[in-house]
């Protein structure tokens, strides 16, 4: 592989007030400041969840004309599946210098519904919504529920996630739930059920945010003043839009979508030094975890126990707090994307990862629909 | 169009798979071509109308006035093999594989909602 990427911000976050484009904005422009990139440079555009025409209405707010353009529609894996394509637009020569970016002012707006958004030609409309499932949630209690009774699970099991994310977010001074103090599996279960067995704080947050990262060839990113984080490797899986598509729900997208991106790179999951992983509903994270090869199937409950995705424990896992206890704008992808990145470059503070060479993301949209993973590396 | 097909068969509470007459595959929700072999020879076919649980959730708060909370939202598999999005009724608790039949509960226009209770 010869892309990397070498720009990488966070826009506000949290409750902003501000809107989707004036959040796009800001994370643009931190962006190329930290790459040391005038806009003028950019020619290549990947950007979801702005409008119907997302990526052409970025061109057109940055007063732009770019060679290349992706507005795949993915929900939160987009972002991970842009860096793929990115990577292949420079390795082609397409373009030479590409913004991934999101926005979300969905906190602020109110915009989240319980039901989510129906389109009434859809067979989800027509088979499904009838029985009123909440979307996305009700699909991942199912998934869940069907963990617990085919591993023998509890849900203190499916709680460490969110135990271990908010102590990563005390760590961290961007994220929503930096100073709420601890959580613990007693909490998680106490909290409102939702729909079972999950509660809401086995839920991610609801706010605003966005970020935004540079790419380019890593023969560029070598003159320019950061640290380049290089695209070892991607892989992708796409499974489902109903919730009866897939016969098998523990056996979702990310167990095709990891395999394919270690291979790309010719690394193992041990290989791996830090992880940041789509963490919509903790379930979501037991799953992914068993799907990447990190340990086999239902063995996560255990692998997870015992303070090993927590600071300091030997896994360390969604490092800036993830979208349980960091920020949720509704497609977290990108933000996973920028946390990793931190991390190759040591730029993490009270919660870098000593030594991190080797990094993770790995996006999850929909209802464990489409999955999409991304291996990256310090250029050391 | 083929989805009124299927909830047509609903107003005479039959609950209908969809098979295919090239290789046998059954599917739903109905299609235009089978996911099986792509064939476009496709029949509705009578469901036995038993299944077993694949998963569920008691769903606590309502996505819509439409529904009240809580009711158990539900995958079935069916015995001829597709999943159903459907409801649990009757009394629980509720466990993974348990096994169901289906019941119905109309709907104002005459069609019925299929529905699954404890297969005894
Ligand atoms: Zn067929």
């Amino acid at each position: 592989m010869t892309v990397a990427i070498v720009g990488a911000a966070e826009s506000d976050l949290g409750v902003t007030g501000a809107s989707i484009l004036g959040l796009q904005a800001q994370a643009i422009t931190r962006a190329l400041d930290d790459a040391g990139i005038a806009l003028g440079a950019v020619d290549g555009i990947a950007t979801t969840g702005v409008s119907r025409f997302s990526a052409t209405q970025m061109a057109d707010y940055l007063g732009i004309q770019p060679s290349w353009t992706d507005s795949t529609f993915a929900g939160g894996s987009a972002f991970e599946m842009f860096v793929a394509r990115a990577a292949q637009a420079i390795d082609a020569g397409q373009c030479s210098t590409v913004l991934i970016t999101f926005g979300s002012d969905q906190r602020s707006a109110r915009s989240r519904s319980l039901g989510g958004a129906g389109e009434a030609h859809t067979p989800e409309a027509i088979f499904e919504a009838p029985y009123g499932p909440l979307f996305p949630i009700s699909y991942y209690a199912m998934a869940a529920q069907r963990y617990l009774h085919a591993y023998g699970a509890g849900r203190e099991q499916l709680a460490e996630i969110a135990v271990a994310a908010r102590e990563w977010a005390l760590l961290n001074p961007k994220a929503f739930r930096y100073g709420a103090g601890p959580l613990t599996a007693a909490d998680v279960l106490a909290a409102p059920m939702i729909s079972s067995p999950l509660t809401a704080a086995d839920c991610c947050l609801v706010t605003d945010g966005g970020g935004a990262v540079v790419l380019t060839s890593l023969e560029r990113a070598r003159d320019l003043r950061r640290q380049p984080v290089v695209v070892l490797g991607y892989g992708e899986s796409t499974t489902n839009t109903s919730m009866t598509g897939a016969d098998d729900l523990l056996r979702p997208g990310s167990f095709d979508s990891g395999r394919r991106a270690f291979a790309m790179a010719g690394l193992e999951p041990s290989d791996v030094d830090v992880a940041e992983v789509y963490d919509s509903f903790t379930i979501t994270v037991l799953l992914t975890l068993e799907g990447l090869g990190f340990c086999a199937p239902g063995e996560a409950a255990g692998f997870v126990a015992g303070g090993r995705i927590r600071p300091g424990g030997d896994f360390p896992l969604n490092t800036n707090g993830g979208g349980l206890s960091y920020c949720h704008p509704g497609q977290y992808g990108l933000l996973l994307l920028v946390e990793a990145v931190r991390q190759l470059r040591g730029e993490s503070g009270d919660r870098q990862v000593p030594d991190a060479e080797i990094a993770l993301a790995h996006g999850t949209g929909g209802i464990l629909s489409s999955h999409a993973t991304v291996l990256l590396g310090a250029d050391r | 169009m083929i989805e009124d097909e299927w909830w047509a068969a609903t107003a005479d509470r039959r609950l209908t798979v969809q098979r295919c007459r090239a290789c046998g595959h059954a599917q739903h929700y109905p299609r235009e071509l089978c996911t099986g072999c792509g064939g476009t020879d496709l029949e509705f076919t009578e469901a036995s109308g038993h299944g077993t649980v694949d998963s569920f959730t008691v769903v606590h708060r309502a996505p819509s006035p439409a529904f009240q909370a809580p009711y158990v939202l539900a995958r079935v598999r069916l015995a001829e093999g597709p999943i159903l999005l459907t409801h649990l009724t009757g009394p629980g608790p509720w466990a993974c594989d348990e096994p169901v039949r289906v019941g119905w509960r109309p709907l104002p226009d005459g069609r019925h909602l299929p529905v699954f209770e404890k297969d005894a």
